[in-house]
């Protein structure tokens, strides 16, 4: 196979001697006041193309990706929900997206506003004391709950080492103890997908700090003996931390702070809209319990007499997590968001969530069994464990439902369900398009028995086919050779 | 409710499906004691004009520095935003995309990655760049990070003139990982002070961070530091300005391990410093110790070039508490954005905005040093940003300069306490045309006579 010419990169399209975008109106100088040995010897390497080049190659790239404006993402516990296009056009303002973070809180009274009330309105949702928006994505916001955590024992005198979670946790939980210094502790789900109080209790002891657990957890299932869980785990003196990644099954039906949750965060890219970014910006707010939030990162927004100030000066805090307030742009969207919503429409966006992938679940279960159960919550785990006798896998069906036109669902996660396809169609989907969905699921299943070779052939309608990660892995190339 | 299809219809034939009467009965799942009865102590649902309005109210209540005379900088720089890069980005195949787990149906954004790591390759000269990083804050608490597992080491060096934010920063970052982060001293003329670095070096040490132009502006010289720091084991962490690197020495030419820093400044908005995007680029050695997400070049069955996520063992979905960072969405939209900008502007146009950059720093240096009662508190040279000796505290300088609708800099005391006082962190970008400068200057002088007055 010929190596990559890389002649459909931006780098290919370089032509020595060709301008694009312009800084000066008039031919500039190489700096003569800095020594030479500061200075870059010939060329950067960047590529030299035209503007109306650069257009087209990145809109051609575009049309490449699939995209929630499209069609159907449903990917679970990742909630693609649809981006209003308000949210954009508020933070676009110039009076907000020109702050720059230096300036006095008198200059950005109208921001610090924003993010008061951001956080005020996460306070409701959760149910808890507080909340620092700062964390910059989920996984930042899990860091923060457990360095919340130490800084909260530490001060007690304690020192704990472990941190349980189910074997049904996120991959970032795990990950996340370990760069905080924590051990992480992995138990056993019981025969119904939730945590079993036996095993939870045998293996709980003094040492344990934290228990991160996602509600619903990823199999879409409420646990529903919450309430004894958090009990268990305070009365061996260890924080509970909900993992909120899910909490789009949850807003204006129930509150974490209810169940007895010491802390948690929101991923506002998930429950609150806000556009991925094929990849990000996110933003993980943390929300705690006054015990904790003496520990909260600075600077902190106070609002006094109708005005707002960042406080720097709070002594048992565990410092920052971002160069500054965090994914402000982010906030605003996502604050558009449930002003626009409001108490009532939150209520209604999860109940249709629910509904929907109850709905979903139900109409390709017969094919796609769910074993844990056809009640679910927002997202629920099929298998497509009965394809198997035909040679097909899960993963073919993923790339089958590419050529559908639809993204694939979350594959071989949570691990407790071999072939697992994870699904979560979010409130925004229409009766139609859930149907469609389900119809495309079913006719793989169809084709499975019929036409196996067209699913682990599949994709065909992509714009390029299987690709070969193996070789990648083996040899990464990771950037347009010099020379090329 | 808005951003919802079903009718009425609808909810019954799907309950109906579902062999349920309401909607209620879905949530019976949770335990009656935790069900919300009543609604959240929030406001009800507005229109998108009511919730514009109140947004516009909150945003005119903001006086942000793009509508002032700004010279703010300390990490986040107010360029121009070329149109072309806003319209790309405001496409929803690239916002409303999600990470790219199923390669063929993103293409795009695979390949968008592919380039930004390339330009950052390209900027830096080492060999491997990632796909970003929250900012380059946590980009350099990581790098601290990496650079510990690799050494197996528990001290960083970090030198006195360090961003502080990037400080604070990497200080809650490490406080779990039982690492040390020590502060070198600055020397009088504003850099690293070398002697001080070499008694601090020894089997400890697992890296020394070295932040070129450093938060005061100046440039430091790595290439003299990079022997002792090698010989001693340690590995050599740069944190640079992307923009910079139009016309500076790149740290993989003075045997930089690993580079990182912060990518708002190509393309992307202040917006009150965030959302923000942090690089990652490092030697080809170190490429399994790397956090975040890489795109690969690869084929497809057809023979066809294509690209993936590789490496991904590396990662929290796969490693769990092996995973090399615990990273997972990261700052995507923002990196295409620095990556449409680098190739809109390409090697002539970057090239361009270092050198303009320059000549207006310098050209304001020179104006304000000859202000009466102001000079340059270093003599070293510096790309965009310097530090001014005020004849008063900076406060007041910058708030009688505020009176004209100019945002004159940083106070220094803001992070480096009372013996900073009078010192002042000042920018210049392309964006500033000789007339601002002389609104500053005059600021400048109308506060000096304050003073004396």
């Amino acid at each position: 196979m010929a190596a990559n010419d890389f002649s459909q990169t931006i780098y290919g399209k370089s032509r020595r001697g060709r301008h694009g975008y312009h800084i000066a109106s008039r031919p500039t100088e190489a700096p003569r006041d800095i020594p030479r040995e500061y200075l870059r010897e010939g060329r950067i390497g960047l590529p030299e193309v035209s503007e109306p080049q650069v257009m087209r190659h990145y809109v051609d790239l575009s049309i490449k990706n699939h995209h929630i404006d499209r069609d159907l993402f449903p990917l679970g516990s990742c909630t693609m929900k649809y981006n209003p296009k308000v949210n954009e056009d508020v933070a676009a303002m110039p009076g907000f997206a020109g702050l720059h973070p230096e300036q006095s809180d008198d200059d950005a009274q109208g921001a610090l506003a924003v993010m008061h009330a951001l956080e005020q309105a996460l306070v409701a949702v959760s149910g808890m004391d507080a909340v620092s928006a700062q964390p910059a994505a989920g996984a930042q916001g899990e860091m923060l709950g457990l360095l919340l955590a130490r800084a909260y024992f530490s001060d007690r005198g304690e020192s704990r080492h472990k941190v349980l979670v189910p074997d049904t946790a996120h991959g970032t939980n795990p990950a996340t103890a370990s760069i905080v210094g924590f051990e992480t502790k992995t138990f056993a789900s019981g025969k119904d997908g939730r945590v079993d109080l036996d095993v939870l209790r045998a293996t709980l002891d003094d040492d344990v700090a934290v228990l991160m657990l996602t509600v619903p957890n990823t199999l879409g299932l409420f646990e529903t003996q919450i309430g004894d869980i958090v009990e268990l785990v305070h009365k061996k003196g260890g924080l509970c931390y909900m993992d909120g990644a899910n909490m789009n099954a949850l807003m204006g039906q129930a509150r974490p702070g209810d169940f007895g949750f010491d802390m948690m965060h929101f991923n506002l890219h998930k429950t609150f809209s806000t556009p991925h970014g094929g990849g990000g910006p996110g933003s993980g707010p943390v929300a705690v319990r006054s015990h904790l939030e003496p520990f909260l990162p600075i600077p902190r927004v106070i609002e006094k007499d109708g005005a707002y100030h960042l406080e720097y000066q709070r002594p048992k805090s565990v410092g920052a997590l971002h160069s500054f307030f965090g994914n402000f742009g982010i906030y605003l969207r996502a604050y558009t968001y449930m002003t626009r919503l409001g108490s009532d429409g939150i209520r209604r966006a999860s109940s249709t969530a629910i509904l929907n992938a109850n709905y979903l679940a139900k109409r390709v279960s017969s094919h796609y069994p769910v074993p844990f159960g056809e009640r679910c919550m927002h997202e629920f785990v099929a298998t497509g464990e009965p394809l198997k006798k035909h040679g097909v896998k899960t993963l073919d069906v993923a790339k089958r439902l590419l050529d559908f036109g639809f993204y694939a669902p979350t594959i071989y996660f949570p691990l407790v369900v071999p072939e697992a396809l994870m699904v979560e169609p979010t409130e925004t989907e229409s009766r139609e398009t859930l149907d469609r969905f389900a119809e495309a699921l079913l006719r793989i299943a169809q084709e499975a028995v019929d036409t196996p070779d067209v699913l682990t052939s599949a994709p065909t309608r992509t714009p390029v086919r299987r690709v070969d990660e193996a070789s990648a892995n083996r040899n990464p190339i990771l950037t347009v050779p010099m020379d090329s | 409710m808005p951003y919802t299809y079903h009718t009425d219809d609808d909810r019954r034939a799907m309950l109906e499906a579902l062999g349920l009467e309401s909607e209620d009965d879905l949530l019976d799942v949770i335990p009656d004691q935790y069900r919300l009865r009543a609604l959240l102590p929030i406001e009800r649902g507005r229109t998108e004009p009511e919730v514009l309005r109140m947004l516009g109210r909150l945003a005119d209540r903001n006086a942000p520095a793009t509508k002032l005379v700004s010279f703010l900088g300390g990490g986040i720089y107010d360029h121009t935003v070329p149109s072309a890069v806003k319209n790309i980005t405001s496409r929803p195949e690239f916002a409303t995309a999600y990470t790219p787990y199923q390669p063929e149906a993103s293409q795009g954004t695979l390949q968008v990655i592919f380039e930004f790591q390339t330009h950052i390759s390209r900027l830096t000269r080492l060999p491997v760049a990632n796909a970003s990083m929250y900012d380059g804050a946590s980009a350099l608490a990581e790098a601290c990070l990496m650079a510990a597992k690799i050494t197996r080491r528990e001290v960083v060096l970090v030198p006195g003139s360090l961003n502080p934010r990037y400080l604070r920063v990497a200080r809650s970052y490490v406080a779990g990982q039982k690492i040390e982060l020590k502060t070198i001293p600055v020397s009088s003329a504003g850099d690293i002070d070398a002697a001080a670095l070499k008694r601090e070096l020894n089997d400890r040490v697992a890296a020394v961070v070295v932040q070129t132009p450093n938060y005061f502006g100046v440039l430091e010289r790595p290439w003299d530091l990079q022997n002792d720091i090698h010989a001693a084991g340690a590995l050599l962490v740069a944190s640079v300005d992307p923009v910079s690197l139009s016309l500076l020495k790149p740290p993989g030419e003075y045997g930089a391990d690993i580079a990182v820093g912060e990518c708002q400044p190509l393309g992307n908005e202040m917006s009150y410093g965030g959302p923000l995007v942090g690089f990652m680029a490092c030697k080809q050695d170190y490429i399994r110790q790397m956090p975040g997400r890489l795109v690969s070049a690869t084929k497809d069955v057809d023979g066809r070039d294509a690209f993936v996520l590789t490496l991904q063992t590396r990662e929290q979905h796969i490693r769990r508490e092996k995973a090399t960072s615990n990273i997972c969405t990261n700052q995507g939209l923002l990196a295409t954005r620095a990556t449409v900008y680098v190739s809109l502007l390409g090697e002539h146009g970057f090239t361009e905005l270092g050198r303009v950059c320059h000549e207006r720093a310098h050209k304001l240096a020179g104006l304000i040093g000859a202000l009466d009662g102001y000079s340059l508190r270093y003599r070293a040279p510096f790309f965009r940003e310097f530090v001014v000796m005020c004849p008063t505290d900076a406060d007041s300088v910058i708030e009688t300069a505020r009176k004209d609708g100019v945002l004159a800099g940083i106070p220094l005391a803001r992070y480096f306490g009372a013996t900073a006082r009078n010192l002042l962190l000042v920018t210049a970008t392309e964006r500033h045309a000789d007339e601002d400068f002389e609104k500053l200057c005059g600021a400048l002088s109308r506060a000096a006579l304050v003073k004396v007055g």
